[in-house]
């Protein structure tokens, strides 16, 4: 499952996509909106996506997952709109046979996402907003 | 030919919206950039720039068509 989404994102719904009787490991990652960066106070975040094409590159990411790491189930949700400090941005689910792989497939798929998939955030502080990592003097500092 | 140009996050500040019509003169990936550098010299100021043709990420040599779906895509950072 890879889903674009406005709404709060249910995580224990997202688990129970990727439950299989034959999996011995569920690995989970969520992310969440962090209240401060590069020193000040961030009072909400905006997202955005190019939304067919990032559940096309995720379906490329998940393709690739599944040639590396036996996936028994996969799910991938990612919030977009505005988002405040606390709540759940992402959330990636994979089941596995064994626990080890589900670690691995996992963090494969956060860490491309982040890489690979257009989707954007605009941080919104009291004096001040700034789309992240744009520009290289802003991207060294953070 | 006349190309519609969608745009994302910061680059939609600096195109003045979600949609620009390029007038190129030239066919590739690579001529669209220069023709957007010149015509949004901010651009020049990211950190990278992709450009994106019918939802994947382009060469720069790769052709363009008038029905491609063409969009800018600035430094992701979702998660």
């Amino acid at each position: 499952m890879i889903k674009i989404t406005e709404k709060h994102i249910d995580v224990q719904k997202v688990i129970d996509t990727v439950s299989s009787l034959a999996a011995g490991a569920v690995n989970v990652f969520v992310g969440t909106v962090r209240n401060n960066a590069k020193g000040k106070n961030v009072v909400w975040l905006e997202y955005e996506a190019y939304e067919t094409m990032a559940v096309a590159e995720i379906r490329k990411i998940i393709d690739e997952a599944s040639q590396r790491w036996p996936l028994l189930g996969w799910a991938v949700s990612h919030r977009i709109g505005t988002l405040k400090p606390g709540e759940v941005s992402v959330v990636v689910a994979v089941s596995t046979p064994h626990r080890k792989d589900s670690f691995e497939a996992c963090q494969f798929i956060i860490d491309t996402l982040k890489e690979k998939a257009p989707i954007w955030k605009k941080e919104v502080f009291e004096n001040g907003e700034e789309w992240v990592s744009a520009r290289p003097e802003l991207a060294a500092k953070a | 030919m006349k190309l519609k140009i969608k745009a994302f996050g910061v680059t939609k500040d600096y195109l003045g919206g979600k949609e620009a019509v390029i007038e190129l003169k030239g066919q590739t990936v690579g001529d669209l950039r220069a023709e957007l550098n010149e015509r949004y010299p901010q651009l020049l100021g990211l950190r990278s720039l992709y450009i994106a043709v019918n939802r994947d990420y382009a060469d720069e040599n790769q052709m363009l068509a008038l029905t491609d779906e063409i969009a800018l895509i600035p430094p992701v950072s979702g998660g």
